[in-house]
C-alpha cells in the first residue's frame, strides 16, 4: 500500500495548489469576504449617476481610495450610492462628491473634493454635497438653446 | 400516384428527429436517474473515501500537466491578441483586466472543462465501458458491491470536485503568462496592468467563473460515467461511447456555459 | 437450494428464457447445457440474482432474490461465488488484490489472515507465486484460474459457473473442469455450471439441464441423458449438424425469394 500513500500525498498536494490558488484570486484580485473587506461605508444621493456601478472607483486628488459598494434607486426618483472608503483617508463634513469620466468617454467614477470642516464622518453617514453627472447631451442642448437666447 | 408523395421524406425527415428527440429525453432521464442513483451512497455506508482519493488523482493530478500548458499559453495569446486590438485605442492599460477577465469569466472554465473531458473524461467512459464488457460490473455485483456506489459516485464527486481546482491553477498560470507577455514582452506599463487589473475584478466575477466550474465538472462527471455505464458491451460499443461522451460533454459545456452566463453576467 | 417457479425473462420483443421450473439441488453439480442462444446464460443470471425475472421467483435459502432490496441480497451473496465467462478480474488490482477483493470487503480479518487464505487458494489452484501478476498480463487459463480463486475466497454454498472452459486449450479446460469437480466434491458445495462443452458437463455433473430456445428440453443424470431418445437431444450431444434443431435461421425459406413466391 506503499502506493497508495504516495497518490495519496500527491492529492494533497494537488487541492493545496489549487486552494492557494482560488485563495489568492480571491485575496488579491476580488476582495471577497471578511478578511479582504476593509474600510468604511459612505452613502451620498445623486440625482444622476451616469452608469456608476458597483466596483467603479471612488478618487480623491486623482488617487483610487475605495470602491463603489452598490447602487440603487432611493425613493423612486434619485440614486443612492454606498462607498467603502479604505480606513486611512478621512473624509471632512463638508466635503463634496460628484461624478466624473475618465476622460472623454471612459468609465465613470465617484470624485471626492475633500472639505474644510474639522470633523470627519464616521460609517454609515452620507456626504451631502452631491453633483450629478455631467451628460455631454445637456451640455449640447445648453449650448443650442442658449444659442437662440 | 399519392399527390402528397412528395412530402414524404419531409414526414421521414421529422420522423427521425422526432425519435431522435425522444431517445435523448430517454437518455436524459436515465443519466439522471444512474446519477441520482449514485449520489444516493454519498452518505452511506461503506465509505467510498479511498476511490475517490484515487479518482481525484486521476482527473486533477493526471490533467494537471496539459491545465498548467494550456493556462500559460491561453494567458499568452489573450494578452498579444489583446494588446493588438487595446493599441488601436490607446488603451494598453487595460490588457492587464482584459486577460484576467476573459480568463476568470469564461477561458479558465471552459477550456479546463475541455481538457479534463479530453484526457480523463473520456478514459472514464472507456474504463467504465470496458468493466461492462469484461463483466467486471457484474462481478462486482456477484461480490456484493454496488458498481453505482463504488464507481460511478467517487468519479462523479471527484469530477466536481478536481475541476474548481484545475480551474484555478489555470486561472492563476494565464494571469501569469499573460502579466509576462504583457509587460516584459509588449512593454506595458506593470503599474497600470496590475492596477487595472485589480480594479476591474469583482468577487461577482469569480463568483461567476467558480459556479460555471462546478457544474461543469459535475456535468462531465454524470455524462462520462453514464455513457461508459450504458455503452453496448462489445468493443465497438466502448469505441462508439467513448466519442460520444466527449461529444456530448464538449458541447453540453458550451451550451451550458451560455446559460449560466447570461444568468450571471 | 435454488429453486425457479415460472421463471422468465423477456429482451425487448426475445424471450430469452421461456417460463420454466427449475431445482438446483444441494451438493452437487449441475450442468446446464444447450447452444449459442438456448437462453442457459439468462438462465444462470437469473439464478444469481444479476437480472430480475420478467415474471415468476427465484427461491434461494427461502428468499426471492428477484424481490429482496439489495442490501438482502447483498448479504446473500456472501454465500454466492461465481465464475465470468471472460473471468471479470478487477484491472486495477493485481492477482493477490483480485483473490483478497471479496475479504477485504466483507470480513474484518488481519492483512495477515487474508494473505494466508489468497495463499491458500492460489495454491489450490496452482498460482502461487503469481500473486503480483496483473490480469493483462495473464493468459486465459491462468486468468479463469485466478477468477476461480477468487470465487472461492469466501468458501461459498454456491458457485456459479459460465462457460469455464470455452476459449480455452484442452489442457486449461480439463485443467479446470478437474478443478471444479474437486474443489466442489471436497467442499460439499454447491456448483451451477453452463456450459456447451458436452464432454466437459456430462463428465462432472451429478445433474444435467438441457435448454432449446429458452426452455428446457431435458433433464437428468448424465447416464439418463446419454440414453436419451428424444432426438433434439441426440443431435446436441452427438453434435450433428442436422437434425431438429435447423442450421439456418433464415424467417423464410431461400427458395422463396429467389423464385419469387409466396409460401
Amino acid at each position: 500500500m506503499q502506493n497508495y500513500k504516495r497518490i495519496e500525498i500527491t492529492v494533497g498536494i494537488f487541492v493545496f495548489l489549487g486552494l492557494l490558488s482560488a485563495g489568492w484570486m480571491a485575496i488579491k484580485l476580488g476582495q471577497v469576504g471578511g478578511l479582504g473587506e476593509q474600510g468604511y461605508e459612505l452613502r451620498a444621493v445623486f440625482d444622476d449617476v451616469g452608469g456608476v456601478r458597483s466596483g467603479s472607483d471612488i478618487m480623491m486628488a486623482g488617487v483610487v481610495i475605495g470602491r463603489v459598494k452598490d447602487v440603487h434607486i432611493l425613493d423612486n426618483r434619485k440614486a443612492e450610492v454606498v462607498m467603502r472608503i479604505n480606513d486611512d483617508v478621512r473624509i471632512a463634513e463638508d466635503a463634496f462628491a460628484s461624478i466624473r469620466t475618465k476622460g472623454i468617454i471612459g468609465d465613470r467614477y465617484i470624485r471626492i473634493t475633500q472639505g474644510m470642516e474639522e470633523t470627519f464622518l464616521a460609517d454609515g453617514d452620507e456626504i451631502e454635497e452631491t453633483e450629478s453627472a455631467l451628460n455631454i447631451e445637456d451640455l449640447v442642448s445648453k449650448y443650442i438653446f442658449s444659442g437662440k437666447e | 400516384m399519392n399527390p402528397t408523395g412528395f412530402l414524404t421524406p419531409f414526414f421521414a425527415f421529422f420522423g427521425r428527429l422526432g425519435r431522435r428527440f425522444l431517445m435523448f429525453l430517454q437518455a436524459m432521464g436515465d443519466a439522471t436517474v444512474l446519477s441520482a442513483n449514485a449520489l444516493s451512497h454519498l452518505l452511506r455506508r461503506p465509505w467510498q473515501g479511498r476511490h475517490f482519493v484515487m479518482q481525484l488523482h486521476a482527473l486533477g493530478v493526471d490533467s494537471l500537466v496539459i491545465i498548467i500548458i494550456t493556462g500559460a499559453f491561453t494567458g499568452m495569446v489573450l494578452a498579444l491578441q489583446g494588446y493588438y486590438t487595446l493599441a488601436k485605442f490607446g488603451s494598453e492599460s487595460l490588457l492587464g483586466a482584459g486577460v484576467a477577465l476573459s480568463i476568470i469569466r469564461e477561458l479558465g472554465p471552459v477550456l479546463g472543462a475541455f481538457m479534463v473531458i479530453g484526457r480523463a473524461g473520456s478514459s472514464i467512459t472507456a474504463e467504465i465501458g470496458i468493466m461492462r464488457v469484461t463483466e467486471q460490473l457484474d462481478a462486482l455485483q456477484m461480490m456484493a458491491v454496488n458498481p453505482k456506489a463504488r464507481i460511478i459516485l467517487p468519479r462523479i464527486v471527484a469530477a466536481t470536485i478536481a475541476l474548481p481546482l484545475l480551474v484555478a491553477i489555470f486561472d492563476v498560470i494565464g494571469i501569469a503568462a499573460g502579466y509576462l507577455v504583457g509587460v516584459e514582452l509588449l512593454g506595458v506599463n506593470p503599474g497600470a496592468y496590475v492596477a487595472e487589473m485589480m480594479a476591474k475584478i469583482t468577487a461577482h466575477d469569480l463568483n461567476g467563473g467558480w459556479v460555471k466550474a462546478i457544474v461543469f465538472g459535475f456535468m462531465i462527471g454524470v455524462i462520462c460515467t453514464f455513457m461508459g455505464y450504458r455503452s453496448e458491451p462489445t468493443t465497438e460499443g466502448v469505441a462508439r461511447a467513448t466519442t460520444q461522451a466527449v461529444v456530448i460533454a464538449s458541447v453540453g459545456v458550451l451550451m451550458v456555459d451560455y446559460i449560466l452566463t447570461s444568468f450571471f453576467l | 437450494m435454488i429453486r425457479g417457479e415460472s421463471l422468465s425473462k423477456t429482451f425487448g420483443d426475445i424471450q430469452a428464457v421461456k417460463p420454466l421450473d427449475i431445482h438446483i439441488r444441494e451438493h452437487g453439480i449441475t450442468a446446464i447445457m444447450g447452444g449459442s442462444g438456448s437462453g442457459k446464460t439468462t438462465l444462470l443470471r437469473l439464478l444469481s440474482g444479476l437480472e430480475k425475472p420478467s415474471s415468476g421467483h427465484v427461491w434461494f435459502a427461502s428468499e426471492d432474490l428477484g424481490r429482496i432490496p439489495e442490501r438482502r441480497l447483498f448479504k446473500l451473496r456472501e454465500q454466492m461465488g461465481m465464475v465470468f465467462q471472460y473471468s471479470a478480474l478487477l484491472n486495477s488490482l493485481d492477482v493477490y488484490g483480485n483473490v483478497a477483493f471479496p475479504l477485504h470487503e466483507h470480513t474484518n480479518l488481519d492483512e495477515e489472515i487474508i494473505r494466508r487464505i489468497v495463499m491458500m487458494k492460489l495454491e489450490q489452484v496452482g498460482l502461487r507465486g503469481f500473486e503480483h501478476l496483473m490480469p493483462s498480463e495473464l493468459s486465459g487459463g491462468m486468468a479463469k484460474r485466478v477468477a476461480f480463486a477468487r470465487a472461492m475466497a469466501m468458501d461459498p454454498r454456491v458457485v456459479f459457473f459460465d462457460e469455464p472452459t470455452s476459449g480455452l486449450d484442452p489442457i486449461s479446460a480439463g485443467v479446470i473442469t478437474s478443478l471444479i469437480h474437486d474443489t466442489v466434491r471436497k467442499a460439499h458445495m454447491t456448483a451451477v455450471v453452463v456450459t456447451h462443452d458436452v464432454h466437459a458437463g456430462l463428465s462432472i455433473a451429478d445433474h444435467v439441464i438441457l435448454m432449446w430456445q429458452g426452455a428446457i428440453i431435458a433433464s437428468g443424470s448424465p447416464d439418463d441423458i446419454r440414453a436419451s431418445e428424444d432426438e433434439r437431444v441426440r443431435q446436441f450431444i452427438e453434435g450433428r449438424p442436422d437434425g431438429p434443431i435447423p442450421f439456418s435461421r433464415s424467417t423464410r425459406p431461400y427458395l422463396d425469394d429467389l423464385l419469387g413466391t409466396q409460401p
